[in-house]
């Protein structure tokens, strides 16, 4: 049997799928409905000071004819009130006692209007809090949200002030708009709260009409930045996820968020060491009823893998992570075609030729190209690969025997020892040595 | 019958019923899955007689979750390998799909699901569904068709304990009898009998209700009786010469087609299918592929009044059959054995409230047609004295009445679907019936 229930800093959910703040989390009857879907958590949509929303906020990009391949947005915190969203909290909590609800807050940097808030949002019952550092448009202008988040120091203030008072667990949602993102995570740690969620919208333009010229989406001939979401976003959420899971000094529950569409995602983000996931786009897309395949297909991989417990797979494929010097440069694959496979498309040929390193050929048989490979001249950059439309067509093979390692630093470490010095003279004699031809 | 058709090699048997759909590779499932829009509250399922969340189960084909995929399915439809094969999608999901208004090609829904159903298959069935522990109540169910199989899965599921008694030796019913070689073969409907076992269904073969075992016995044994029986014999012509040998019925020659070695399969040279419904259709494409040199279709009224469906008519079109429409049998002529058969012109009079116009005969325009063999396919006769025996049940134009929302008849203990409550209808209408009428009976049995 297998188990999904999980535990993000004390915040228990039965299945690690929460919905992200956002629309889908505005009011009592989505988060109801959410949960009847098969939801395990929600972030309710941020409470905030009174604001108002524009018409006009969302705007999709659009990929060869994939629709929402991201999405970007100028929506604010909530428009409703925070008194009632307080007691539709408190309602849909009694409702559903067995699922997570967490209150995302984001005020005005005092500390008397945070305890104030965070007391109110306790008194509701819900499990957790999410403190929103992320919103990169509007509310920044107003001091809040990215403006928090990009500076640690702040961060760390602020979530003080919550931490202090907080009876419940704190999670710190952090914006992705920043260089290093360990510094907000480690500053959320040392203002104690109980983990991090990550990563909030990416500041974006997501297009420009041809037709009028105006910024999309237009606000009556303006526009601006806003915020990017979506399957777009996934590699660079996985990246920042990873980054704050192996930073030694960080060590606390993880909520990852970030272009989640199905169980596959779900499974990479808790594969680089998530406890929960949030999603957003992907439901604002198609709806809570998404949440049924991510049970599934999570439930169905782990039991086809022998595991039982997310504890078991998450962070499984942290240790992989280290940096390009620490990798073995005689690690060695080269590309062979299935040619009973092969439809004649041609794309491996025109991208090795003209994008990568020429190492495939093109003879006349039978009326149409036969593609060969040079293996001798192939580098193995898995380009061809990638390109070719039929799947399992093209596979990159290992031909070194794996017996032999030299990493770039054990490689700068033997010159040095041996008071060489790094030239392209000495590097080539090296790869000589090893079989490996530039050309 | 004299003139039989030269037999043919098994190469060319197997070429000729090869099948019409072939089934998806892995990547090329994944391809069509992605093209779905994820529709809410789609067309497609809308159009489906099951109403299987079809957008649903494409969508987890293209996350890899097959066997997810596989629930979605089957918690609505119990036949659905039979489904994907056999149902005129053109007319139902595909011809739903709304890519088709958006001007591309309908996603190929019934392929997808064969895709999800024989992967299914193929895994040996891993469990997916749990039973609600014994309530202590027994079903009988008659005939272990697609009506019949859907009631029992659904009953033993809910805690039933289910008997399904089917008369012939191999269960199936018409799945496995009556579905032409290049749909789909007979594993394929042996396979669903099997899921439905795997629920603790009790298949009992070879048990003839009414001859083996007292009807009145079963009813007295069993809380609840459910009729999947079908129909009965092919509906006969009714002109002279119809004793004469190379008159077969189309049921008897389609079920011959699908159980017995293709080259053991008598059929004439030239060959007459009698009607123009989708049977018939079935009936002479079948003739044509074992190897039969000329078929025709021979039908009283006109081409738009005939019940096939656009693309078996355009598929035996391609097989070469030759349709004569307002065209009526009078008589089969030949003295042991088929030589002819005589006809007469017909003409189209007003539509009736149906729209099908009537047709009446042309005087003085007989004429005979040479043919070795007439193939009857005008329908079939209900089972009428099996039915006439079970107190209480009313008949109502050759179908079992039943009550649409509780499938119960006249008789409260006794619940019917499929092709005797509707006169012959497809095989996911039947797998429809036994779902609602498993809901029935629960409902009954628990007030
Ligand atoms: C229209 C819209 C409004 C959002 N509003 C909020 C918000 O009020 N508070 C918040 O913390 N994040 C907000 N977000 C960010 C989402 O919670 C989430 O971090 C982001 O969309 C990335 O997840 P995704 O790729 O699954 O969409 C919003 C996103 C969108 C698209
Ligand atoms: S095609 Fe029609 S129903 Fe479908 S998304 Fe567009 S507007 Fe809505
Ligand atoms: S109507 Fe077509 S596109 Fe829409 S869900 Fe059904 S199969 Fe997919």
């Amino acid at each position: 049997m297998v188990d999904l229930s999980i535990n993000c800093g004390g915040i228990k959910s039965p299945n690690p799928f929460w919905l992200a703040s956002a629309p889908p989390t505005n009011s009592a009857y989505q988060n109801c409905k959410a949960f009847e879907a098969g939801w395990g958590g929600v972030v309710w949509k941020t409470l905030s000071h009174p604001i108002m929303n524009v018409s006009s906020r969302l705007g999709g990009f659009d990929y060869s004819g994939q629709k929402l391949a991201g999405l970007n947005n100028i929506e604010l915190t909530t428009d409703r009130s925070v008194d009632i969203n307080l007691k539709e909290i408190k309602e849909t909590k009694k409702l559903w006692p067995d699922r997570a609800i967490i209150v995302s807050l984001m005020v005005e940097s005092k500390r008397e209007t945070w305890h104030d808030i965070v007391k109110k949002a306790i008194d509701t019952g819900a499990d957790g809090i999410e403190l929103n550092y992320g919103c990169p448009h509007g509310m920044s202008e107003r001091g809040m949200g990215a403006a928090v988040g990009q500076v640690p120091e702040y961060c760390q203030m602020i979530t003080e002030w919550v931490t202090e008072i907080s009876t419940i667990p704190v999670l710190v949602k952090l914006t992705p708009n920043v260089t290093n993102i360990q510094m907000p995570a480690r500053a959320a740690k040392a203002a104690k709260a109980q983990g991090v969620s990550l990563i909030n919208t990416i500041n974006s333009i997501v297009g420009i009409d041809l037709d009028t010229l105006q910024i999309i989406p237009s606000v009556a001939g303006k526009g601006g930045h806003g915020g990017f979401a979506g399957p777009a976003v996934k590699p660079i959420a996985l990246h920042m996820v990873s980054q704050v899971a192996i930073d030694p000094e960080f060590n606390l529950p993880i909520s990852g968020i970030g272009g989640i569409s199905t169980w596959k995602d779900a499974l990479e983000f808790i594969l680089l060491g998530a406890t929960s996931v949030q999603v957003c786009t992907a439901v604002m897309h198609h709806g809570f009823r998404i949440v049924e395949d991510m049970i599934e297909g999570l439930t169905n991989w782990m039991s086809s893998k022998g595991y039982s417990k997310l504890d078991q797979i998450r962070g499984k494929s942290l240790p992989q992570i280290d940096s390009f010097g620490n990798l073995n440069l005689l690690f060695k694959t080269v590309a062979r075609i299935d040619q009973s496979k092969c439809i004649h498309c041609n794309l491996c040929y025109i991208a090795c030729e003209d994008g990568a390193h020429q190492c495939i050929d093109l003879t006349p048989e039978n009326g149409h190209n036969k593609t060969v490979i040079r293996e001798k001249d192939c580098v193995g950059c898995n380009l061809c690969s990638i390109v070719c439309p039929v799947p399992e067509c093209i596979s990159m093979v290992r031909t070194d025997d794996g017996t032999s390692e030299k990493t770039w630093n054990n490689l700068v470490q033997d010159f040095r020892n041996d008071g060489k010095e790094l030239t392209w003279e000495s590097l080539a004699e090296f790869q000589k040595g090893h079989g490996i031809e530039i050309h | 019958m004299e003139n039989i058709a030269s037999k043919l090699t098994q190469e060319q048997y197997e070429k000729n019923f090869k099948e019409l759909h072939p089934p998806f590779s892995y990547g090329a499932a994944l391809a069509e899955a992605s093209r779905c829009l994820y529709c809410y509250d789609s067309p497609c399922m809308k159009a489906c007689p099951t109403h299987i969340d079809i957008s649903q189960f494409i969508k987890k084909i293209s996350t890899d979750n097959l066997l997810g995929s596989a629930k979605t399915i089957l918690k609505s439809n119990w036949v659905a390998l039979t489904c994907a094969k056999a149902c005129p999608v053109a007319v139902l999901c595909e011809g739903a799909c709304v890519l088709n208004e958006k001007g591309d090609k309908p996603i190929e829904i019934g392929r997808l699901q064969r895709y999800v159903i024989d992967n299914y298959f193929a895994k040996e069935m891993p469990p997916l569904f749990t039973k609600k522990p014994s309530n202590g109540k027994s079903v009988a169910i008659i005939g272990s068709g697609p009506a019949g199989l859907s009631c029992s899965a659904e009953l033993a599921l809910l805690g039933y304990n289910v008997t399904v008694f089917e008369s012939s030796d191999i269960p199936g019913g018409l799945n496995t009898w009556g579905i032409a070689p290049y749909k789909m073969r007979k594993e394929d409907a042996l396979k669903e009998v099997e899921l439905v076992k795997t629920f603790g269904v009790n298949v009992k073969t070879g048990v003839n209700v009414g001859i083996d075992i007292l009807f009145n016995d079963l009813y007295k044994a069993f809380d609840a009786v459910f009729l999947g029986i079908g129909l009965g014999e092919s509906r006969a012509l009714s002109v002279n010469g119809e004793e004469l040998s190379g008159v077969v019925s189309a049921l008897d020659f389609i079920e011959q087609v699908k159980t017995e070695e293709w080259s053991s399969v008598a059929v004439g040279k030239r060959v007459a299918i009698i009607g123009a419904g989708n049977t018939s259709i079935d009936a002479a494409t079948e003739a044509k592929r074992l190897g039969a040199e000329e078929v025709m279709v021979i039908y009283r009224r006109s081409s738009q009044d005939m019940s096939a469906y656009n693309f078996e008519f355009d598929l035996a079109k391609k097989d070469g059959i030759i349709f004569h429409f307002l065209t009526a049998p009078k008589k089969i002529v030949g003295k042991n054995f088929v030589e002819g058969i005589e006809c007469i012109r017909m003409e189209p009079g007003e539509p009736d409230s149906k729209g099908k116009r009537r047709a009446f005969p042309v005087p003085g325009t007989e004429f005979v047609i040479p043919v070795d063999m007439v193939i009857k396919a005008i329908g079939q006769e209900a089972q009428n004295e099996f039915i006439a025996s079970i107190p209480g049940v009313k008949f109502v134009n050759g179908m079992v009445e039943i009550k649409p929302d509780t499938y119960q008849t006249g008789n409260p203990k006794v619940f019917a679907g499929g092709d005797c409550i509707n006169g012959g209808k497809e095989v996911v209408n039947a797998a429809y019936d036994g779902k609602m009428a498993a809901h029935g009976i629960n409902n009954f049995l628990n007030n």
